[in-house]
């Protein structure tokens, strides 16, 4: 029997993070992801469970740390949020190249300047060419799920990459919510024994880790590094279909909510996707074919599912919680709209809006307007300026 | 166990011969050197932080180490093996590996990788009580990207950014002390060496630091022929004029206590250091006996400051 519980977001990964064991967790605190160390260094402390935590002196040497343990052979883990993330940066693509199985927990959080500590997408959205795998969580019970699964998906032979489980910082990482956790064995046998292949704590094998990789290799090196983000779409299929079996809890590339009949649709991660399903609830009883599609995987980019999606849809509003600062859009757009193409997915009318940015809240009457605007797009046929701002004061739309 | 030159050298070198490192250069003899001083039965996890060293020894698909060896990034050595070393500790702790598995731990930077961009690190790294040793071979210039001033350099040294021009003679500020930066994190052992005579001294320190528990350091000087300017086969000179003039004094702190390892009968001048050298070539034109003067201040008042510390802390 799994076990109910109320759990903050942060709360539920550090305590999914117990559960799991990990040998090495090396983190620095940074709003609003520090209540995961926090957390966990109780456990550490009251001996729940024998890691060894690592209290770095900055987010830099946590990354250097957790790819120094993971080289060594351990199973290691970190979290973190915006600037901590950018003072990784560096450290994530190398962490990414060695393929290097870590998990972090990153609690989005808008990248300064000017400093903020509240909710956006531009911390994870700009490592999102670092090589590793991205999960989004809509609820405490996602981050949760997303986090097990990780250790799985990260691990897996024909993946061998980090994987960054995101969700929204505060609104995710400080919110009480009901939350079913699995039993502490059941955890244990499902993320099983870490067994690398070839790590530099076995003696029976030296082996040398982070060479200097010039022209002849690099290239090749990198394509194999590409081909392990390729092989995580199957290995994440099939690690979410085994959770399900043992939870009854559905994960896929994305979640389709009143999508079969929609003609107007929002694509949007994280916990907006929440508010943006309560707006379709409503506009469905007036009749209006409203519908959401929420990626959980970023990184590797679900373009077919997305297209998919889309295909039968008259408009629909992509909405991005990162400015693009490209001067086209956001960064989940371009991608979306590529996926659109690419997939022959060409008739659908796509607009952008760039929403929430520093923590600026989202109600339910903004997601509607954005429905409203897209049912006058379907009217009249005409896109207008597609790089639109919600919510912005003394802005145009 | 006494030290035996003859015997050190029968042991294998942990580093291989087939590395690109130059001719003359001080950083391999300084490396083997302190690797003499791990047991051969014992397993080593060896990083480095990105720099001659680390290109030299770790091309794609070649490399010179016999141990397992990582390297990650320029600054970041110090923090890297000390998650080496911590996931060391849990997979014992919960039997991954087996109880009487010896594996040490021994980073290695360069004085750019180490006096400067990885001086956080390697500050985290040694405060937070990591089993593992942290060598700064110290060439006192950023030497891989082509000589470039680093706080390690000494005062006047004519580098490719403090260049010995017609109105700044080279670099203007004076050296970083990072041995006695490290000791004052009150760390069970620091050791200032140098490859000289029989290698006694450096060998038996770095069997010191790899075998003492916790966090220990080593500053070793390293020569470079080509930042330096001195003959290739001056190297060990080098390295002898640097520790007869008191300007690379040889010390250990041990617990908190300093021991002056070597005090010179006939303390040579410092000009006699800088004059095989190319980079103090300056210092010698006529008009500027001032900086050698200064120079042979700053290494004078610097060595009598040890002194006062080895006093003070053996009363």
């Amino acid at each position: 029997m799994s076990i109910r519980d109320r759990l903050s977001g942060n709360e539920a990964v550090a305590n999914a993070m117990r559960q799991i064991n990990p040998d090495v967790v090396a983190a620095f605190p940074i709003t609003p992801s520090t209540e995961v160390p926090q957390y966990f260094s109780t456990f550490v402390n009251n001996g729940a469970v024998d890691t060894e935590f690592v209290p770095v002196e900055s987010e830099h040497s946590a990354m250097s740390a957790c790819i120094g343990a993971s080289s060594a052979g351990g199973r290691v883990m970190t979290a973190t949020s915006a600037n901590g993330l950018s003072l990784m940066w560096e450290m994530l693509y190398i962490a990414s190249s060695l393929r290097l199985p870590i998990v972090m927990a990153c609690v989005n959080r808008a990248v300064s300047g000017p400093l903020n500590i509240h909710n956006d997408h531009s911390d994870s959205m700009g490592a999102r060419d670092s090589g590793w795998i991205q999960l989004y969580s809509e609820t405490n019970q996602e981050a949760y799920d997303n986090f097990i699964m990780a250790t799985r998906i990260a691990e897996h032979k024909d993946v061998q990459l980090p994987v960054m489980v995101c969700y929204d910082g505060f609104i995710t990482s400080h919110s009480i919510e009901n939350i079913e956790l699995l039993e502490d064995d059941k955890v244990k046998e499902f993320v099983g024994a870490h067994r690398p292949e070839h790590y530099l704590l076995n003696r029976e094998e030296p082996i040398a880790v982070g060479p200097l990789d010039v022209q002849p290799y690099l290239f090749e090196h990198k394509y194999q590094q590409a081909s392990g983000m390729r092989n995580a779409r199957k290995v994440i299929q099939e690690v979410s279909e085994e959770f399900e079996k043992l939870t009854g809890r559905k994960y896929e590339f994305i979640e389709k909510y009143q999508m079969d009949d929609a003609e107007v649709a929002i694509v949007v991660l994280n916990s907006t996707a929440g508010t943006a399903k309560y707006v379709v609830d409503t506009l469905r009883k007036q009749g209006v074919k409203a519908g959401v599609v929420k990626p959980r995987t970023f990184r590797p980019f679900p373009g077919e599912e997305i297209a998919e999606a889309l295909k039968n849809v008259k408009a629909v509003a992509v909405l991005d919680k990162a400015d693009g600062l490209n001067g086209v859009g956001g960064p989940l757009f371009t991608d979306v709209t590529s996926a659109m193409m690419v997939n022959g997915v060409l008739d659908t009318k796509v607009v952008n809006y760039i929403y929430g940015i520093g923590g600026r809240d989202v109600k339910a009457d903004d997601i509607e307007k954005v429905y409203r605007d897209l049912q006058e797009i379907v009217s009249s046929g005409k896109v207008g300026n597609a790089y639109r701002y919600l919510g912005l004061k003394g802005g145009r739309d | 166990m006494a030290y035996n030159l003859k015997e050190a050298i029968q042991k294998p070198n942990r580093m291989t011969a087939g590395h690109r490192m130059c001719a003359g250069c001080g950083a391999p003899v300084v490396v083997n050197a302190v690797l003499r001083g791990l047991k051969e039965e014992d397993h080593a996890v060896i990083g480095a932080a990105t720099g001659c060293l680390e290109v030299s020894t770790f091309t794609y698909p070649y490399t010179a180490w016999r141990d397992s060896f990582i390297h990650t990034a320029f600054e970041c050595a110090g923090a890297t093996v000390a998650g080496a070393e911590a996931a060391y500790k849990a997979m014992k702790r919960k039997g991954t590996l087996p109880e009487d598995e010896h594996t040490k731990f021994i980073a290695f930077g360069g004085d750019g990788g180490t006096y400067d961009i990885g001086l956080q690190s390697l500050s985290g790294a040694m405060e937070r009580g990591h089993d593992m040793v942290y060598v700064c071979y110290d060439n006192g210039a950023y030497m891989n990207t082509g000589i470039q001033r680093s706080s390690a350099t000494p005062r006047f040294a004519d580098t490719t950014t403090s260049p010995a021009g017609k109105v700044i003679p080279g670099k203007q500020q004076k050296r970083k002390d990072l041995t006695e930066v490290i000791a004052n994190h009150h760390i069970p052992y620091v050791a200032q060496t140098a490859a000289i005579g029989n290698f006694s001294d450096i060998t038996t320190k770095a069997e010191k630091a790899i075998y003492t528990e916790g966090p220990a350091f080593m500053n070793i000087l390293a020569p470079c022929p080509r930042g330096w300017g001195y003959e290739t086969e001056d190297l060990m000179l080098i390295n002898k004029l640097a520790v007869e003039t008191c300007y690379w004094p040889l010390y250990e702190v041990i617990d908190g206590r300093y021991v002056v390892n070597y005090k010179p009968k006939n303390k040579l001048p410092v000009s006699e250091f800088l004059k095989p050298q190319r980079r103090f070539k300056h210092l010698f034109a006529p008009g500027n006996e001032w900086m050698l003067e200064e120079l042979q201040k700053e290494v004078d008042e610097r060595w009598q400051r040890l002194l006062d510390l080895e006093a003070m802390t053996n009363q």
